[in-house]
């Protein structure tokens, strides 16, 4: 079992939903976060001052999957939010120790 | 008051003879219901642009966790104005003050003593006028909210806020609206551009300059954290402005009207003038932008607008969407002062600019509606610069010192701590959104 976890741009999530829905992942969890990378933040004018904006908006998506669906998942995610400029965001996959479904008990595989 | 019976007798008379001579002239005390009608909603309007219109404005232009302070500062002026314009601020403005007169009014009308429903201010009972110069009193301390926003202390604010009414409002009203001493040289400001855009922006420019920037200001403060509530006040002040400067004409006639077309003219040229050069030098016209040059024309038009007509609206537009916006850069960016929301830079230099300006478009080649009687253009000037210079030196050196009282008596300044929660929670105990 594996979490995958990816950071990307707001206005990719439909995209990477729908790429993710494509290869039969049914369950993800999204949380609206802040950050940067190489990006490093930008730049507004208000009245012609500049102020440093450093936390960009980005969406977190979170999906648990067995090691089968793990690289066709990151390669779902990398396709659906990629737009080669900077910011695009970053995939991570880590090993998960234990999954249990609340309503049934089941655990492992069978709770994903 | 025993001469106001007899005018009112007068009145009446005139009142009869009219209906039955008709071709004989109203006398001045004479109601008139169209006239009273239209102060009485331009009352309602200018209310309306403090609350909600400014607090709204200015609320939109600070960080999350402070607007709700913002919109307590304007709403707290509001109240406090209200009681002492009853208490004294109306009679020493508008009322005689003997020997005295020149430099200020008299308390005979403190607390409206004497006035009743019966008193009449021209075409209109006095306590229509009493309500519409009250709702002046009420914006212009509260423009100057725009100075002190996200550090300031609420203690500081209603002191400064009630002292300063009486100081720098009151008297500079009664200089130029109240048979005062500008008024007698011939100074003219038709809605305020000396009496409320000059005070205020001065004064916003004194306190920011005393009480310190922000922390980090210039290159390290937030954002306005929410664009599209500042439209939206900035909208009510449009239409509030209307009240403001056509009501000003206290009468609905065409006078009015004109004031009205020229108000709405310079706020879409300022606004249009704002947005493009922001497009040209930064690449983007924002939405902040252009409703700043609004502000801007709007500001810049008030004393013109009973003297000017549309094409010197236009120019009054686009030159204030232009040079005040030069301006704000010039106040943050290289004298270094955090008027944060920009009131000396829109309103006080807008409210410079349509003062002097009127001087010459009031010329009938700018279809401008004439000058006074006798006085050339150049005369105008200087008139207009004496008015300006001797407002803002005033309104310069009161302010300083009612700010230096407040520091020794309140303190100006909340603690660094407090100021990185927010003012909403730490001053107000309240929270605008949850982060």
């Amino acid at each position: 079992m594996k979490m995958v976890m990816a950071v990307i741009k707001p206005h990719k999530l439909d995209a990477v939903r729908e790429a993710l829905t494509g290869i039969g992942i049914d369950g993800m969890t999204v949380t609206e976060v802040r950050g940067y990378g190489r990006q490093k933040g930008h730049t507004e004018i208000y009245r012609g001052a500049e102020y440093a904006v450093n936390f960009l908006p980005k969406v977190k998506i979170e999906i648990a999957i067995g090691d089968d669906l793990v690289e066709r998942a990151v390669e779902a995610i990398q396709g659906a939010a990629h737009t080669g400029k900077i910011g695009d965001g970053k995939v991570f996959v880590y090993d998960m120790g234990r999954a249990v479904r609340i309503r049934t008990g089941e655990t492992g595989d069978e709770a994903l | 008051m025993p001469n106001r019976k007899i005018s009112s007798v007068i009145a009446m008379l005139a009142g009869i003879g009219v209906v039955l001579w008709p071709g004989l002239a109203a006398a001045q005390d004479t109601l008139s219901g169209g006239d009273t009608a239209w102060i009485l909603t331009s009352t309602a309007l200018v209310l309306f642009m403090t609350l909600p219109g400014l607090a709204l404005f200015y609320g939109g232009l600070v960080r999350a966790s402070s607007v709700l302070s913002v919109l307590m500062h304007c709403f707290a002026i509001c109240c406090l104005v209200s009681v002492l314009w009853l208490v004294a601020g109306y009679s020493l403005a508008f009322s005689d003050g003997g020997f005295a007169n020149p430099i200020i009014g008299g308390l005979d009308k403190a607390f409206f003593a004497g006035i009743g429903t019966d008193a009449m201010f021209g075409t209109i009972p006095e306590g229509v006028f009493f309500m519409f110069q009250m709702t002046f009193a009420i914006i212009t301390p509260a423009l100057i909210v725009g100075a002190y926003p996200e550090r300031v202390k609420f203690s500081a604010v209603l002191f400064f806020s009630a002292i300063w009414l009486f100081v720098v409002y009151v008297p500079v009203t009664h200089w130029v609206w109240g048979g005062g001493w500008l008024a007698d040289m011939g100074v003219r400001d038709f809605a305020g551009g000396i009496v409320v855009h000059v005070t205020a922006g001065v004064s916003a420019l004194v306190f920011a300059a005393i009480l310190g920037g922000r922390r980090g200001f210039p290159d390290q403060v937030r954002p306005p954290h929410n664009p599209g509530i500042t439209m939206m006040g900035a909208a009510m002040l449009w239409v509030g402005w209307f009240g403001f400067n056509a009501g000003s004409a206290l009468a609905a006639d065409g006078n009015a009207g004109m004031a009205m077309l020229v108000t709405h003219i310079s706020a879409a040229t300022a606004s249009l003038s704002w947005a493009t050069v922001e497009w040209i030098k930064f690449g983007k016209p924002s939405l902040i932008g252009i409703v700043t040059g609004m502000v801007a024309g709007l500001a810049t038009i008030t004393p013109a607008s009973g003297f000017v007509g549309p094409v010197g609206a236009l120019i009054i537009g686009a030159v204030a969407g232009i040079v005040c916006q030069w301006m704000t850069t010039w106040i943050k960016q290289t004298i270094r002062i955090d008027d944060s929301l920009d009131v000396f830079a829109v309103h006080g230099v807008g409210g410079i600019l349509g003062t002097l300006m009127l001087s010459f478009l009031a010329l009938e080649s700018f279809q401008g509606l004439g000058l006074a009687e006798g006085m050339s253009v150049g005369d105008h000037l200087f008139v207009q610069v004496v008015g300006i210079v001797s407002v803002a030196i005033w309104s310069a050196l009161a302010s300083y010192i009612i700010i230096k009282l407040a520091s020794v008596l309140f303190g100006l300044r909340v603690s660094d701590e407090d100021e990185i929660e927010g003012l909403d929670i730490t001053a107000h105990g309240e929270r605008s959104y949850d982060l």
